[in-house]
């Protein structure tokens, strides 16, 4: 007579220490295999969307650092001032554009840094999170000496950056960029052909491209399943057009593809920074707009690609000098509906190692 | 401040400060020489408060933003370990909580929870604005908690949004000063006259 056997409910946070926040996870498990996994989403909405109609235009610059995504603040101001932008007419100087470009992606990198650390402490390799965030600081440190701040900086204004960097800023910046290349070069020897990793890594959680496109998957993950698409190419925004680079692609659409793909953005991000500080003109990095400005009636929705993916602002306006709807479509939220499908039919221990692949931010997935 | 590795430090600076206090085996040679010095009277609530304030064992619990500046806390440049400070993954064995970012209407409950599973006894940092007051997102915000205080007894407030590693260092010492003067065997001794004492009424009713 054959065993009787049932299916077992297992609750994970949302306290745990490897879900990236607050996210809760219902894991139905058949013996130690994963049968369905239900992610439980909203203990960290902060209405941030409501919040925005009872602000200034001007205002929700810093509004957007807290309330979105907050390991991509500048990310955050990027496509809200675009929004405002695009909606209100304003012309952003040359040198604004530029500074934006490099902002941008030394805030990717940052927050790839934050990821490959936090993931690697899940994975128990705890040499790369102490790595990782020696040079994460040493961006903070560049970031603090232009806007102030560390993680919230509201630099990124309508019409502009707030000011230009102080005089030996670049410089700083280069030589930051010469020390980074050979840190990336030391993490993926540390990790490409560590056989722990890879055993923990390689051809687990895939995903294909047909359920990458149907669930709505951006960024990296939608590009280690083969998605060959990136804002920054098919979209350009700022001066992206004018930079040359790279967009890593995989097939594969496992862990470890979607690891090489974060690592390859790492170099790609570096080669745009210096590629933008060396023609970065001179002249004034911000249009003159007045405080209570007016956007005229109308809506607009743009996208920009944010560390995690595609990151839109859909913007109403009323005439008026507040948006009257401002929708955020976050990529971590649509990352997170790929979660069961990559989840089915793994091990209870995998259930970390593809939840820190896929890199959300809860703040991000509930707003 | 030097950007880590990038900056070789300049020819011709003084060196870097060291502490003036003496180091533990130059003092134990003094005592040592002295009649009688070998032996240190302390009381036992001292003692015990010492060892106490020096191995403060956070709760790994991270809300929002602040999290990840309590994270560069722990990692390569400020490095809260020296202080004692080593982040346990539950509630069963930790001290202190850190409630580093806004806790939403959802959340609340949880952190409640979580602060009645710690063992006594224990301390609550609150760190950053939103978990302070609401910070920004104090006016026209329906689903965040207006202060985490309205649910667990906090002990420090650092300010801040988000307060820099630094500040987090502070109010940790604050709380270690603050543990070093508490009368905590007193106290437990009086509660559990308290509780003898109150026993044989309740009986009687």
């Amino acid at each position: 007579m054959a065993l009787r056997t049932e299916e077992l409910m297992l609750n994970m946070g949302p306290q745990h220490p490897s879900t990236h926040g607050v996210l809760r996870l219902v894991v139905t498990l058949d013996g130690e295999n994963i049968v369905d996994v239900r992610p439980d989403i909203g203990y960290l909405h902060s209405s941030v969307e409501k919040m925005m109609e009872y602000r200034l235009y001007v205002q929700n610059v810093s509004l957007a650092d807290r309330g979105m995504d907050y390991l991509i603040a500048m990310q955050n101001e990027q496509v809200y001032c675009y929004a405002v932008e695009r909606l209100a007419g304003i012309e952003v100087p040359e040198r604004g554009r530029y500074l934006r470009v490099i902002f941008d992606e030394l805030q990717r990198l940052a927050s790839h840094l934050v990821w490959l650390g936090t993931w690697g402490i899940d994975l128990g390799a705890t040499t790369v999170f102490l790595w990782c965030f020696r040079e994460r600081e040493m961006i903070l440190d560049l970031f603090e000496k232009v806007t102030g701040g560390r993680l919230h900086h509201a630099y990124f204004r309508i019409g502009g950056v707030y000011v230009d960097p102080p005089p030996g800023w670049t410089d700083e910046v280069k030589r930051f960029l010469d020390y980074f290349d050979d840190r990336v070069e030391e993490y993926d020897k540390l990790l490409t052909a560590n056989p722990i990793f890879l055993a923990r890594t390689k051809g687990v959680g895939v995903i294909n491209r047909r359920e990458a496109v149907a669930m709505g998957a951006s960024g990296p993950v939608g590009r280690a399943s083969g998605i060959a698409t990136d804002v920054r190419k098919i979209e350009p925004y700022e001066v992206y057009d004018r930079m040359r680079f790279d967009v890593p692609v995989f097939t594969e659409g496992d862990c470890f593809a979607r690891y090489r793909v974060r690592l390859e953005e790492m170099r790609q991000s570096a080669r745009i920074v210096r590629q933008a500080l060396k023609e970065l003109p001179g002249g004034e990095c911000r249009a003159r707009v007045p405080m209570t400005m007016k956007a005229p009636r109308g809506e607009v929705y743009v996208r920009t690609e944010s560390a995690r993916g595609d990151l839109g602002v859909y913007l109403v306006s009323d005439g008026d000098d507040m948006p009257y709807r401002v929708k955020i479509r976050a990529p971590s939220f649509s990352n997170l509906y790929a979660l069961s499908e990559m989840m089915r039919g793994w091990k209870i221990a995998d259930v970390i190692a593809i939840l820190g692949s896929i890199d959300i931010v809860l703040s991000d997935v509930d707003r | 401040m030097s950007i880590g590795f990038v900056e070789p430090r300049p020819e011709g600076l003084p060196e870097p400060r060291r502490s003036t206090i003496a180091p533990v085996a130059e003092a134990v040679e003094i005592l040592d020489s002295l009649p009688g010095g070998g032996l240190v009277l302390t009381t036992v609530e001292a003692a015990l408060n010492w060892g106490r304030a020096a191995s403060l064992w956070p709760l790994t619990f991270g809300l929002a933003c602040c999290a990840i500046e309590m994270m560069a806390a722990f990692a390569s440049r400020f490095d809260l370990d020296r202080m004692g400070v080593i982040p346990r993954a539950t509630p069963r064995q930790a001290d202190l909580m850190i409630v580093a970012g806004r806790a939403t209407l959802k959340m609340a409950p949880i952190v409640r929870r979580l602060w009645e599973q710690m063992p006594e006894p224990r301390y609550v940092i609150s760190m950053g604005s939103c978990a302070t007051c609401g910070g920004p997102f104090y006016y026209d915000n329906y689903s965040i908690l207006k202060g985490i205080d309205q649910v667990v007894p906090v002990d420090v407030y650092v300010p801040g949004c988000p307060p820099r590693p630094e500040a987090l260092i502070e109010g940790i010492l604050k709380l270690q000063e603050q543990i070093k003067k508490e009368p905590f065997l007193r106290r437990q001794a009086a509660a559990a006259l308290a509780a003898r004492t109150a026993r044989p009424q309740a009986a009687r009713r």
